[in-house]
């Protein structure tokens, strides 16, 4: 397990990576990616259990993970590489041609860590309850964990996939929602709203957990919490609060920055704000 | 003459049921998911025999696709099943995203395709699924003509590591393919050879190309026919090779012209060896409710219409 020290070093790290790679490229998204940075630190560093390498599609007996807002790429990517599926320096690659990471997540390319390719939004909670069912069937005590946007449940797919978890007690599936109350046109009270989540979920069966998405203990807590209640005959899903653009001060609190990469300026200014901790790409 | 006096009708659904079965008793990683249509898909008997192995999607189809998909990752054989049109046009993203493009082992398996569901009308009369379907990378795309060659096609598809759309009907159909073929994926089977005319037919209408080619034979003339139950990957050696001696060409399924078997056969011909061809199809419209022999003959893709395009193209041919 790595201390609230060692895991901030990591976040500022993928930080770092994430504002890099959409600069290089000049296109990519930067907010939902670095609001998620705890989140994907923690889970991979603490909380998974998993084989880096060699990879393993199947995921048989290990923990596995679904992005279903597959536009956070830079921070799946980085999170990644700093776990060891593939070398730091491919994330110079980003968005390039003949690149394995691709602007969304793909299998196509063969890039380790991904089992299933996403963007079109909405599809990831249903993959990954067929996942968790077939790790029932395989009798496979792991979890299947799955993070999803706020303003991708606007998608009525995830009703579909909501409805279907709690009515068959898939109670080896851990959901996180970032709840960062941003999507591209606005603010999500704005464009087709929801001020909270727990009722919702609940309705449909679920448990419902809940944590700040930008605070390293807490996601720990949050995981570790919701893997205990795993098996107990219910979905979870974690509500988890998050800032878009945590981390760079002029990036957060709007949703400006959800697909725009920061200029040669503003990369500066955002990496004097996260100062390298394991080296850059 | 091939022999077209009905021995048995079956419908091809049904075909798929007992394949799904015998699957379920080869292979345990074989899992079946519905979209509460058990009955209309014959997938009762799987439901019975292996209730662990069997998912109720519930009346939807996009997580039941996305769920496939995860199955498939963690080593399952999924088969779905729904109507043809909720198994298509209804989850076309998650089709392509969670399953072509992620090459996922999901076999989409859809009936009631085609003009021949009869009464329901258009709603449910896909006739753009096989058109979907083939468009899409990595997916291979299968319509087999009856009852046996369905059986066949769904088990062998469990063999195939990869994506696949099979299609099948909802009518009692005439059973004339031998019950233990082997089913080969890509490979046409000529039911008949002949130097006129080459008949390049799928699913139900294989069987009006039969009749048709009797007609026309009574006039003296000699009639290729090729059942092409997989449009994709297409046999385009069968097919050149075929044309490359009878130098004119009818295509003949239940699907709209566009995007299907005769559109790609237009294609490899173009490349290749351009000539005359017709395609019974259906042209552009979409379905109404009816009998299944009434839809057929109003929107011409009956005996009668492969006859006529049959000499359409020998005339031009000839002229």
């Amino acid at each position: 397990m790595k201390t609230a020290e060692e895991l901030n070093n990591i976040v500022k790290q993928v930080r770092r990576d994430i504002v890099r790679m959409v600069h290089a490229v000049q296109s990519g998204h930067p907010g939902g990616s670095l609001g998620c940075a705890e989140y994907f630190t923690v889970l991979y560093q603490n909380i998974m259990n998993y084989s880096a390498v060699p990879f393993n599609m199947d995921g048989k007996n290990e923990d596995v993970f679904v992005l279903s807002n597959g536009h956070i790429s830079p921070v799946f990517y980085s999170t990644l590489a700093h776990a060891g599926f593939f070398d730091k320096n491919e994330l110079a690659t980003f968005r390039k041609l003949d690149s394995r990471l691709q602007g969304h997540p793909a299998t196509e390319e063969g890039l380790p860590g991904i089992r299933i390719a996403s963007g079109s939004l909405g599809q990831g909670l249903s993959v990954a309850i067929g996942m968790a069912q077939a790790k029932k069937l395989n009798n496979d005590d792991q979890n299947v964990y799955v993070l999803m946007g706020d303003g991708e449940l606007q998608e009525g797919q995830n009703w579909e996939a909501i409805m279907y978890a709690g009515h068959n007690k898939v109670d080896n599936l851990i959901a996180t929602v970032d709840f960062n109350k941003q999507q591209i046109d606005g603010s999500i009270v704005d464009i087709m709203g929801f001020t909270e989540l727990r009722s919702k979920f609940e309705a449909f069966g679920w448990k419902v957990l809940e944590m700040n998405g930008n605070d390293v203990t807490s996601v720990q807590e949050g995981l570790l919490s919701a893997k205990e209640n795993a098996g107990n005959g219910q979905p979870v899903v974690i509500v988890m609060s998050t800032e878009m653009g945590n981390g760079v001060d002029f990036m957060m609190g709007s949703h400006k920055w959800h697909g725009i990469p920061p200029n040669d300026e503003q990369l500066e200014e955002a990496l004097s704000q996260n100062i390298s901790s394991l080296g850059d790409y | 003459m091939v022999k077209t006096e009905v021995l048995e009708k079956k419908d091809t659904r049904s075909g798929f049921g007992a394949g799904l079965l015998e699957l379920g008793k080869r292979n345990p990683n074989v899992v079946a998911l519905c979209a509460d249509l058990t009955g209309s898909l014959k997938m009762d008997a799987f439901e019975k025999e292996f209730p662990n192995r069997f998912f109720q999607a519930g009346i939807a189809e996009a997580n039941m696709i996305g769920m496939a998909a995860g199955l498939a990752t963690g080593g399952k054989i999924p088969f779905t099943g729904t109507f043809a049109n909720f198994s298509t046009g209804r989850v076309y993203d998650q089709i392509r995203q969670s399953v072509a493009y992620s090459h996922k082992n999901v076999k989409i398996c859809a009936s009631h395709a085609g003009l021949t569901l009869g009464e329901d009308g258009a709603t449910h009369q896909i006739l753009e699924d096989l058109g979907l379907m083939k468009m899409l990378p990595n997916m291979v795309v299968i319509n087999p003509c009856d009852y046996n060659q369905t059986k066949a096609a769904t088990i062998a598809i469990a063999e195939y590591e990869g994506p696949v759309y099979l299609r099948f009907g909802r009518p009692k159909w005439p059973v004339f393919t031998d019950a233990n073929q082997k089913f080969e994926i890509g490979k046409a089977w000529k039911i008949q050879d002949g130097t006129d005319v080459s008949i390049f037919a799928t699913g139900h209408m294989v069987w009006k190309a039969m009749e048709a080619a009797n007609e026309l034979e009574a006039s003296g003339l000699s009639v290729e026919i090729i059942n092409i139950h997989t449009i994709k990957p297409l046999d385009d050696q069968a097919i050149l090779e075929s044309v490359a001696k009878t130098r004119c060409v009818v295509t003949a399924e239940e699907h709209q012209m566009n995007g299907g078997l005769g559109d790609s056969i237009c294609q490899l011909l173009a490349r290749n060896t351009p000539a005359p061809v017709e395609m019974v199809a259906v042209n552009d419209q979409f379905g109404e409710s009816g009998k299944p022999e009434q839809l057929l003959e109003k929107y011409g893709l009956d005996t009668v219409n492969i006859v006529e395009a049959a000499q359409k193209v020998l005339a031009r041919k000839n002229g």
